[in-house]
């Protein structure tokens, strides 16, 4: 460190390279993914295909943009999975049901209210979990765990295990539409894209150009830090757990209405695969790292080699290793990374004198 | 206990030389931390070792424990030379050391924490129990202490894990013992009890090395002192004829170095009072202990005391970081009725933590982010963040605090500790504070550094400013203050107008009230302050972490 003097300036620019490579690693990988395949996988890269790749893709990349923010902020978020059965089954129920106050009538919804009420279910959920971890000082991996388990027997409670089918709506209620939100589309793209492509601006524009995205770098980077320069940790983390409830409650609505039914398993694992995409796209388990926009690539890396892994008539078991060496290899890279660009900034600095 | 007159050949003899540095020098990148000293360890004596913070002791001790390895020079042990380089490397050539922040496990019983590592097995694989408590026993006796073998670490008493630290050197032949600072975290009783320990350790041979900053102690134990100055030894000695005056002369030198001009001014009205603060620990005591205080507009008022004496704590209770003290603080005559951070933050009032890496920076981030995480609200319409606005600021303040870095974008870990500290100070000024708290400003960063962080605390206090700060640095606080408070025990032991405060009573006014049963300054959950040396971070539990830190440095 103390003897780069003069010889850093070409290091420094090979070394900038590099990092450039490595900073778009994802991306790079996504690339390469989609050209393997469109080799690979005969009409991978038909429209339809694409379309239904994406509507795929869309339901791991909305539960990974909640989990994102969870993870930058130090915590993890377990229950999201749970959630989206969860909210899915409201959803049915209200759809079939209504809320029946047991006076001989009951309240029947439309579809925006449906909506309303599930996504205030998913918040709800959040809100507990962060009441949990900062209130009651439950370790997040410990308090999402138990609502996890909290909320699909909730889930298996509502129907005893059965599925609500047939959600079609009813038009007197103005619930008919329901159905739209995983069927129907704008402009020729589905609507479960285009939430995608709101939440993800929404978080991208927090999460780089308000005072709260980095207030949720600062907690996840360093707590106490950060309590002591005024940010109040305790709201911070209240939104991050709240807003991962809203996307997982989001994915609820989706999958009921594309199914046109809620089964209370609906969503089971869901969570490993929006830590993973999380993960891949270069978020820091230890908090304090990590982009809205890697997510969504990551959560494309992993949904188009699983569909494109599926064309070309590859195992299931197969697939399941695939992903697995795809997440393991990410980050190891990324440590990689990290030690690189460390490197780049000290040489830089050593330069200073 | 100490030897009365005698020959240097009789000191020889009974006092036979044990370890030897001739020529130590030890380069940290930007300072030099020890500058050609000569030491001389003395076998079956105690060997205290005085001086400011970033003196060089704790290094020199680092050296011997094989922490840190020297540039240049020879360490020669009974003779021959030896080259230290790890403490696993040091214990075999019998040299403990003893970290002020205790190394042990609180959830393994006291036998675990003793051999760990050094389980004794049979076959290979199982730990032979028995045979080990036996062998704990026989430590305990032998340190005249009763401690059960099956005791939980955490069960214990600060005082007996000190206790359970040197029977863990003393298991693995221990004949040189460094002890940095042992007493800071312990009550009167358990110092008794330590000092016992150390006369009859001194007795069976051992050769023992004592760091403190509380002189009467020093003297009371000492066979032998060492006092060092800016990386050098300015005085070595047997303790015979050595007081406090002595100790002080050598500690801060004849021709103090100027930090920086006074700049005459006026000061204005109160800006910052405290009434009866009191801060309780989880030991049923107190870490501030009714403290009042008043602060000027353009005042520089010093707080100086040893470890644990409740200035961090003190600090932490004006900016809200601990919300379960009891008392009054009023900013401009108007009581502050906020008790969060942000709330505090919003009247003027901010912190420079002591720990920097730990309390004041958030490492991942760049510059650009830590600069302005507490005034982000002031960049921000709506909620839309001004990006713009917000870089402009930066470079203003990195210009204003000659701030050298490459790029803002950089993470803030990859900065000297005196480029970190100032961006720790630009976040506080940024929020436009009236009353600025520092703790321990000056710790860590090299000597350019500091006067440069001098200098612009004498120009914010001319600016209007009242700015409080902690310092264990006796030369710093007679050159920077207006006035000065002393604080001991979580009280204050004495308030000094700069006229007339001198080294001699602010030492003694620190060592007022001690033995009063403080024994909370550890695990009260606070930062105890770490007055002795830069280079020690305050996570320095193992030596593993105290290396990495100065290597970042």
């Amino acid at each position: 460190m103390t003897d780069t003097t003069n010889p850093t300036a070409a290091r420094v620019d090979s070394g900038s390279m590099l990092l450039l490579i490595l900073q778009a690693r994802t991306f790079i990988a996504l690339i390469l993914v989609f050209v393997f395949f469109s080799f690979a996988a005969p009409n991978f890269l038909s429209a339809a295909n694409i379309v239904i790749m994406s509507k795929h893709v869309a339901i791991n990349a909305i539960l990974a943009i909640g989990m994102t923010f969870v993870i930058i902020s130090g915590g993890i978020d377990l229950s999201v999975g749970s959630i989206v059965g969860l909210c899915g089954m409201v959803a049915g129920w209200l759809i079939l049901n209504g809320i029946n106050l047991g006076l001989g009538w009951s309240i029947q919804f439309n579809t925006f209210e449906i909506v309303l009420i599930v996504a205030g279910v998913g918040v709800l959920v959040g809100a507990v979990n962060a009441f949990l971890i900062t209130k009651l000082n439950v370790a997040p991996f410990i308090a999402t765990l138990g609502t996890l388990y909290i909320a699909r027997g909730a889930a298996m409670l509502s129907s005893e295990g059965r599925t609500f089918a047939n959600l079609n709506g009813n038009p007197e209620y103005g619930s008919d539409t329901f159905r739209w939100i995983g069927a129907g589309d704008m402009l020729g793209i589905p609507v479960s894209i285009w939430m995608l492509v709101a939440i993800g601006l929404f978080a991208a524009y927090i999460s780089r150009r308000t005072p709260l995205g980095r207030y949720i770098y600062a907690v996840g980077g360093n707590e106490k830090a950060a309590a002591l320069s005024g940010v109040k940790v305790t709201r911070i983390k209240y939104f991050v757990y709240m807003f991962s409830g809203f996307c997982a409650a989001m994915v609820g609505l989706i999958i009921a209405s594309q199914l046109v039914a809620s089964h209370p398993a609906t969503g089971d694992t869901f969570e490993l695969n929006a830590i993973a995409a999380a993960v891949l796209g270069g978020t820091s388990m230890s908090g304090g790292r990590g982009r809205i926009g890697g997510t969504i690539v990551g959560a494309f890396v992993i949904g188009v080699l699983s569909d494109g892994l599926v064309m070309m008539g590859v195992s299931a078991f197969w697939q399941t290793v695939i992903k697995g060496l795809v997440i393991v290899g990410a980050v190891v890279i990324d440590q990689a990374q990290q030690r690189l660009q460390a490197k780049v900034a000290l040489r830089a600095q050593a330069a200073l004198g | 206990m100490a030897a009365t007159s005698m020959a240097p050949t009789d000191q020889a003899e009974k006092h036979p030389i044990g370890l030897t540095i001739r020529d130590g020098v030890k380069v940290y990148p930007g300072t030099r931390a020890l500058k050609n000293v000569d030491f001389d360890l003395r076998m079956g004596a105690v060997n205290v070792l005085v001086g400011e913070n970033g003196a060089g002791k704790s290094t020199m001790m680092k050296v011997i424990a094989g922490v840190e390895r020297l540039t240049s020079g020879r360490i020669t042990i009974d003779g021959r030379d030896v080259v230290l380089t790890s403490t696993k490397d040091a214990a075999r050539h019998g040299i403990g050391m003893i970290f002020q922040e205790l190394n042990l496990f609180p959830n393994m019983t006291v036998t675990e924490n003793i051999f760990i590592t050094r389980e004794k097995t049979r076959a290979g694989f199982d730990i032979d129990m028995a045979s080990l408590r036996e062998e704990t026993r026989a430590l305990m006796r032998r340190l005249e202490q009763d401690i059960d073998p099956d005791t939980p670490v955490g069960d214990l008493k600060v005082g007996q894990q000190q206790i359970v630290e040197i029977a863990k050197s003393l298991a693995q032949n221990a004949r040189i013992l460094i002890l940095d600072e042992p007493t800071s975290a312990l009550s009167a009783a358990e110092v008794e009890i330590l000092f016992r320990v150390i006369d009859d350790l001194r007795g069976q041979g051992v050769g023992i090395v004592y760091i403190s900053h509380r002189m009467d102690e020093l003297i009371r134990v000492g066979d032998y002192i060492t006092v060092l100055r800016d990386g050098a030894i300015t005085g070595s000695q047997s303790m015979e004829g050595v007081d406090i005056p002595w100790i002080v002369r050598h500690m801060i030198g004849e021709s103090s170095k100027d930090f920086a001009k006074e700049i005459a001014h006026d000061f204005g009205p109160e800006v910052l009072r405290l009434e009866h603060i009191r801060a309780p620990n989880s030991h049923g005591s107190f870490d501030v202990d009714d403290v009042s205080l008043s602060l000027r507009e353009g005042e520089i008022l010093g707080i100086y005391g040893l470890m644990g004496a409740g200035r961090t704590e003190l600090l932490e209770c004006i900016i809200g970081g601990n919300t379960t003290y009891k008392g009054e603080i009023y900013v401009r005559g108007e009581r502050v009725s906020d008790p969060s951070v942000a709330g505090r933050i919003a009247r003027g009032i901010a912190l420079i933590p002591e720990d920097r890496k730990r309390d004041g920076l958030i490492q991942i981030l760049p510059i650009r982010e830590n600069m302005t995480l507490s005034s982000l609200s002031a960049l921000t319409k709506g909620i839309h963040l001004s990006l713009k606005r917000e870089l402009g600021v930066v470079r203003d303040f990195i210009r204003r605090m000659t701030v050298k870095i490459a790029s803002p974008e950089h993470e803030v870990s990859s900065l000297s500790g005196g480029n970190q500290q100032k961006v720790v100070i630009s976040k506080a000024l940024m929020t436009g504070p009236s009353v600025l708290l520092m703790d321990e400003p000056s710790r860590g960063i090299d000597i350019g550094a500091k006067a440069e962080v001098f200098r612009v605390m004498r120009k914010l206090a001319a600016d209007g400013l009242g700015i409080i700060f902690v310092t264990s640095d006796l030369e710093e606080v007679m050159q920077l203050s207006d006035r000065i408070i002393v604080m001991s025990n979580g009280r204050i032991s004495g308030m000094f107008d700069i006229a007339d405060a001198t080294e001699t009573k602010l030492i003694e006014a620190s060592a007022r009230g001690h033995g009063g049963g403080h024994g909370g300054g550890h695990g009260s959950g606070h930062p105890p302050a770490q007055p002795h040396s830069p280079a020690a971070g305050p996570e320095g539990r193992g030596t593993e972490i105290h290396a990495a830190e100065d290597a970042s440095r």
